[in-house]
């Protein structure tokens, strides 16, 4: 690893100051993903700004809706009660990345902001748009099995790796950031970007802006959820395709439903018009299919991942079928 | 790196010695260069010393491990993995992958379970470390490890210590209610010798014994 300067700060202003006054700064909280790709010379900055004793850490109620500072630890969040009793989907999207080591160290923040984990990003020898705009998307007519089914461009197809970021774009979750300029509340579903033309852009953030908490609204999502996450191992490994489904029920009719997938997109992909659909009708593996049906709208494959096109659909079937007890 | 001299080399011994020496000084100059970041390149060639000095500059880290207090100056991109096996010399925690990925390198923070091959050693000041040495209470060996041996949870060993502080933490957690729950909660551990089952067991038992650990 390059040699690099390091200082800790103890406010949101000063982690703020430190990274508008220092272009070649980043800061550092869990470290799960920032010391990987600096390990590998993927990122390489010259000042580490560590972030860790900034007050952000708790996890509480205010009125309506439950708030999480964005240095708790994905561990204490999937294990915490209120998140349990009141938002399961999200602790159960937790419990299924990485490791408990790793669940350990990794924050809510952080959990966000990671980088894809696609080969020729994480390799410097090989083209990248992402890493070094310009030189290609190396994916893109090569090993493409990861990578992305929806909102893919030719300069990207690199998906975003994160389970717990699937549950919070399903419960409508606000990202709450504090800036050089002014505060300001990020709708969960706009926090991610598209590749497009600037695959280097992961999200919509500026420079200077961190992420402070996460809120997620009160809902009747705590009773029919689950997230089934289909990956080569039955443990510790990326999705090939993961679904986060929440339905609130009454009898057998579908009320409310949350539908996202992962493993498919450069963001965490919502699935509006199924939920649409479903609202209103039965619970059913007849409304499932036809809904998934609905989701796989515009996906494409790139060639070794166009097994995605019909695992994708299946998943969200199944997703359904188990959150609501009919599996 | 010094060349020990003798009294009795001929002159030209010492001329061998002295461009060996002065090689040896030369590539790590270059060396050293090659991994400088631009901005102390620039620092250094406007004369500005201090700002130069502080990007070499060593931190100073007040740590504790395996009860033992340490006091320590060291880079920040220093690893805690590298500190304890190379700086602290405490071998028992193994490097598998350095990426995060196998669980061999892991170690207890304040009791917790993390992986020490991506915890920068600076970021740990004021804490308490637990290795696979902090265990054993001078021949007693700590019940995880007594069952390791009784179950046969090891082959090459290699897996064995981030095994065991895996396995103690998975205890503590509470996430070793039963063998699937332990297979899951283990899942950042890997063994290629495949000697899952019989780490399993061996959580299984000492969870079952119900000692506090």
């Amino acid at each position: 690893m390059i040699n690099f300067d390091y200082v800790r700060v103890s406010t949101t202003k000063g982690a703020v100051d430190a990274i508008v006054k220092d272009a070649t700064a980043q800061w550092l909280a869990g470290g799960t993903n920032l010391v990987d790709l600096m390990k590998k010379g993927v990122t390489t900055p010259q000042k580490l700004v560590d972030i860790n004793n900034l007050p952000l850490k708790d996890i509480k109620k205010e009125g309506n809706k439950l708030v999480m500072g964005a240095l708790a630890l994905n561990s204490a969040v999937a294990d915490n009660e209120l998140v349990r009793k009141e938002q399961p989907l999200l602790s159960l999207a937790l419990q299924a990345g990485a490791s408990a080591q790793l669940r350990n160290m990794a924050t809510v923040g952080g959990n966000m902001m990671q980088r894809t984990r696609c080969p020729y990003f994480y390799n410097t020898d090989m083209p990248c748009n992402k890493r070094e705009p310009g030189t290609g998307c190396g994916a893109l007519k090569g090993y493409n099995r990861m990578h992305a089914i929806f909102g893919a461009s030719d300069k990207c197809i690199a998906v975003h790796p994160s389970d717990m970021c699937i549950a919070l774009v399903a419960l409508d979750a606000t990202v709450l950031v504090s800036g050089p300029k002014s505060d300001r509340r990020i709708p969960f579903q706009n926090f991610h970007r598209l590749p497009g033309d600037l695959p280097q852009k992961d999200n919509t953030l500026e420079r200077g802006e961190l992420i402070v908490a996460v809120e997620i609204p009160d809902n009747k999502l705590n009773k029919n959820v689950h997230y089934l996450k289909i990956r080569d191992r039955t443990s510790y490994a990326f999705a090939l395709v993961s679904v986060a489904a929440a339905a609130d029920l009454e009898g057998n009719t579908i009320k409310d439903v949350r539908l996202a997938m992962g493993g498919v997109a450069h963001k965490p992909w919502r699935l509006m018009e199924a939920e649409n659909f479903l609202k209103g009708k039965g619970a059913s593996e007849a409304n499932f299919r036809q809904a998934a049906v609905l989701a796989m709208k515009d996906a494409k494959g790139f060639g070794q991942n166009n097994f995605k096109l019909k695992l994708a659909p299946n998943t969200i079937v199944e997703a359904l079928k188990t959150a609501t007890g009919k599996s | 790196m010094a060349q020990k001299k003798s009294h009795n080399d001929q002159s030209e011994d010492n001329h061998t010695n002295e461009s060996r020496r002065n090689f040896l000084k030369q590539s790590s100059l270059l060396t050293a260069l090659a991994v400088t970041p631009p901005a102390l390149m620039k620092a250094a060639e406007a004369g500005l010393d201090e700002k130069a000095a502080g990007f070499f500059e060593k931190k100073p880290l007040a740590i504790e491990v395996n009860g033992i207090s340490h006091n320590l100056s060291i880079e920040p991109r220093t690893t805690l993995l590298d500190l304890m096996r190379e700086q602290l010399a405490l071998t028992g925690t193994k490097k598998g992958c350095d990426h995060g990925q196998c669980g061999a390198c892991t170690v207890h923070i304040d009791g917790n379970r993390v992986l020490s091959c991506l915890t920068l050693a600076v970021t740990v000041e004021g804490k308490k470390v637990t290795t696979i040495e902090g265990l054993a209470d001078g021949d007693k060996l700590h019940p995880l490890q007594e069952a390791f041996i009784k179950h046969d949870g090891f082959q090459c060993g290699y897996c064995t210590p981030g095994q065991i502080m895996s396995g103690i933490a998975c205890i503590r957690e509470g996430h070793a209610n039963s063998d699937d729950e332990i297979r899951e909660y283990m899942s950042g551990n890997i063994c290629r010798c495949g000697a899952y089952p019989n780490i399993v067991k061996a959580i299984a038992d000492v969870k079952k014994g119900g000692q506090k650990l």
